[in-house]
């Protein structure tokens, strides 16, 4: 008998760092030699972790395609099993499966301009393409990382956001829509940031936060010139299963978990205007 | 009636074939009545089916009446449809043991013997094989789902009277079984008219040893089929359906039908093709060990599309047009066929009746946009 799409792998959990409160990244090694050897992923995809007795999460990988072996895992204390889980110590034994999901167009977006958007609470699936990139960064051009929050304290890695801005061909455009006296950067909503934005029409735009926003953003971005088909959407539903047969994390016609979670603006275009398909 | 010679297999000759089948080693299932309506389960002998008796199905309501002396597959369908008996509606997928330094995972091979079941209606074997696209079609495969499918031995038995709520014909699916059984019967006041639609099925009617049927006998089952095609009131129409339900996923009728609408989630329970499911853990009190067990999950449910911080159906009616989009749409879509087959059930089995056929009607005559048509 083939074995069942559910089970995972145990890992173990070889480094833990703490973000900032409530999000720890967390990196895993797969125990059996074999299996960690065959581990392949793209940037953008993700693993199931599991927790022993508790449940399973869609976790993106943040570390480098380039080294597998060593799985980087953001995690944002939010719920029951995410409770257990930023509870991880180095040592611990716990469960992976994957990887799952199609992953950024990074190999589309060789040779040219770079936007990425996010919006809200740190967006992990860019701090991983965004550390792609920095990798490789003679293979992209000109980088703009545009990120929008509502309030000053949501904005995670402000020191990361702040080393980014120092690095050549690389722009960094912060906004607040609530600021106070702390916030020295725009102020307004993420879309307020394009109109001082030069964007070439060849880039290739990444984004992921809140549905309304990447919405606006899109529509944006699209009005300077860059094409639907360039541009990509890390949607967010309810992923249990990663493999298409639970049924959760439906958009319309799309299994978010195996045909996303990243989509080409074309493809969603005509269901981002309700919210609740 | 299409392939094959056509036997006929005299009444009494039916326990002869349940007994056969058992003593290949299937676990045969029929319909039984359990609780006022009809389900799936064991059968030995043709008695324990509900000879006699027939359905009265209308929106929210179910009846079994008395209907033709010896008639054996009088009652059309009833709750349960096969979905159980491959997709199961709670099993364990993984169990997990803690051991000194973390734990192992151990998959769980369904125990369950291989399945025979008879009395299997058009509608039913149309969704199993829908439920094969689902579970056994895509990059992964369910093992589960194909460790009890893979042996199934199916019977089917041809329509010849349908109930209020029944629309087969116009979903392509009914009345008569034309694909995926290995027998199949039509019912008639002598016997049953008994047709192979595989191998495995050949080589058993080869062991029954049956006369061929008479010509005029097939001709007149065949019009019985086709009477209860024709007779089939309510329809439902599907020119078009994707991008009527897509344009106009904002039409006022989802709200009107959430008035309704208890999101008590029995039309994706009794539905033959809904698969949607959740995975729990069920942990040992003293903490040595988790299941990863499997139970049945329904778009209707509040929890269905939340995560942390956002629920994207958070009201009756984006559920409802969710589960309608879906079966109707979107399946279309995703497996490349309808997941609806005109079973009925979710029309009969609405406690407060709520017809499929009818909301659909209701925003065809009133849709917004017009289609590309």
């Amino acid at each position: 008998m083939t074995p069942t799409a559910y089970a995972f792998q145990p890992a173990r959990v070889t480094e833990r760092r703490a973000e900032t409160e409530g999000i720890y990244t967390f990196t895993l090694q797969l125990v059996d030699a074999g299996a960690r050897r065959r581990y392949r992923f793209r940037a953008g995809q993700f693993n199931m972790l599991y927790a022993f007795g508790v449940g399973e999460v869609p976790i993106s990988i943040v570390s480098d395609p380039d080294e597998p072996h060593a799985l980087e895992h953001t995690i944002r204390l939010a719920g029951r099993v995410t409770s257990v889980m930023t509870r991880w110590q180095v040592g611990d034994i716990v469960g992976v499966r994957g990887p799952y999901g199609n992953g950024w167009p990074v190999e589309t977006a060789v040779g040219r301009d770079l936007v990425i958007v996010t919006g809200g609470l740190g967006c992990a699936p860019v701090v991983g393409v965004i550390n792609y990139v920095f990798r490789r960064r003679e293979q992209y051009g000109q980088l703009h990382i545009v990120h929008g929050v509502k309030r000053p304290n949501d904005l995670l890695y402000r020191d990361r956001f702040d080393a980014w801005r120092r690095a050549p061909r690389t722009q960094v455009h912060l906004t607040a829509d609530k600021p106070d006296k702390s916030w020295h950067y725009r102020i307004g909503v993420v879309t307020d940031l394009f109109d001082e934005l030069q964007v070439a029409p060849s880039a290739v735009v990444m984004m992921c936060g809140p549905e309304v926003m990447m919405r606006y953003a899109a529509r944006a971005l699209e009005g300077k010139g860059v094409s639907d088909e360039a541009i990509y959407l890390s949607m967010e539903r309810r992923m249990e299963c990663a493999v298409g047969l639970c049924g959760h994390c439906q958009y319309r016609e799309h299994f978010v978990c195996t045909e996303g979670p990243i989509f080409a603006y074309r493809t969603v275009k005509a269901l981002l205007g309700v919210a609740t398909l | 009636m299409s392939a094959g010679r056509v036997r006929l297999l005299p009444k009494p000759a039916l326990d002869v074939l349940l007994a056969h089948l058992w003593r290949l080693g299937y676990r045969v299932l029929g319909p039984v009545v359990r609780g006022g309506g009809v389900v799936f389960d064991e059968v030995r002998l043709t008695s324990d089916m509900p000879v006699g008796l027939r359905d009265e199905q209308q929106p929210g309501s179910y009846r079994l009446v008395p209907g033709a002396d010896g008639e054996v597959f009088g009652i059309v369908n009833g709750p349960g449809s096969l979905k159980p008996s491959f997709f199961a509606p709670e099993e364990t997928l993984v169990e997990v043991k803690r051991q000194k330094r973390g734990f192992t995972v151990t998959d769980v091979e369904p125990m369950t013997p291989r399945v025979a079941v008879i009395g299997v209606r058009a509608c039913d074997l149309a969704a199993l094989l829908i439920q094969d696209r689902v579970f056994l079609g895509g990059r992964f495969p369910d093992s589960h789902y194909g460790a009890r499918r893979r042996d199934a031995f199916l019977i089917a038995v041809d329509c010849t009277r349908s109930a209020a709520t029944c629309f087969c014909a116009s979903m392509g699916t009914g009345p008569g079984a034309t694909a995926g059984y290995d027998l199949a019967l039509t019912e008639t006041a002598e016997g049953f008219l008994l047709r192979s639609g595989s191998d495995a099925g050949e080589s058993l009617v080869a062991e029954l040893d049956l006369a061929p049927s008479e010509a005029e006998a097939v001709a007149a089952a065949r019009a019985r089929v086709d009477a209860c095609a024709a007779g089939m009131t309510r329809r439902l129409e599907t020119a078009d359906l994707p991008r009527l339900l897509y344009d106009e996923a904002e039409h006022l009728r989802w709200e009107q039908v959430a008035q309704r609408c208890l999101s008590c989630t029995n039309c994706t329970m009794v539905c033959p093709t809904c698969f949607c499911h959740t995975v729990v853990d069920v942990a040992e009190i003293d903490g040595n060990m988790s299941r990863r067990v499997r139970r049945w999950d329904s778009c209707f449910s509040l929890e269905h599309a939340r995560i942390h911080g956002i629920n994207f159906r958070p009201k009756t009616a984006h559920r409802y047009r969710q589960w309608l989009t879906h079966k109707l749409a979107s399946w279309i879509d995703q497996f490349g066929t309808s997941g609806c087959v005109g079973c009925g059930r979710c029309i009969t089995w609405c406690p407060v009746g709520i017809d499929l056929t009818e909301e659909v009607a209701a925003i065809r005559a009133t849709r917004a946009h017009q289609g590309a048509g």
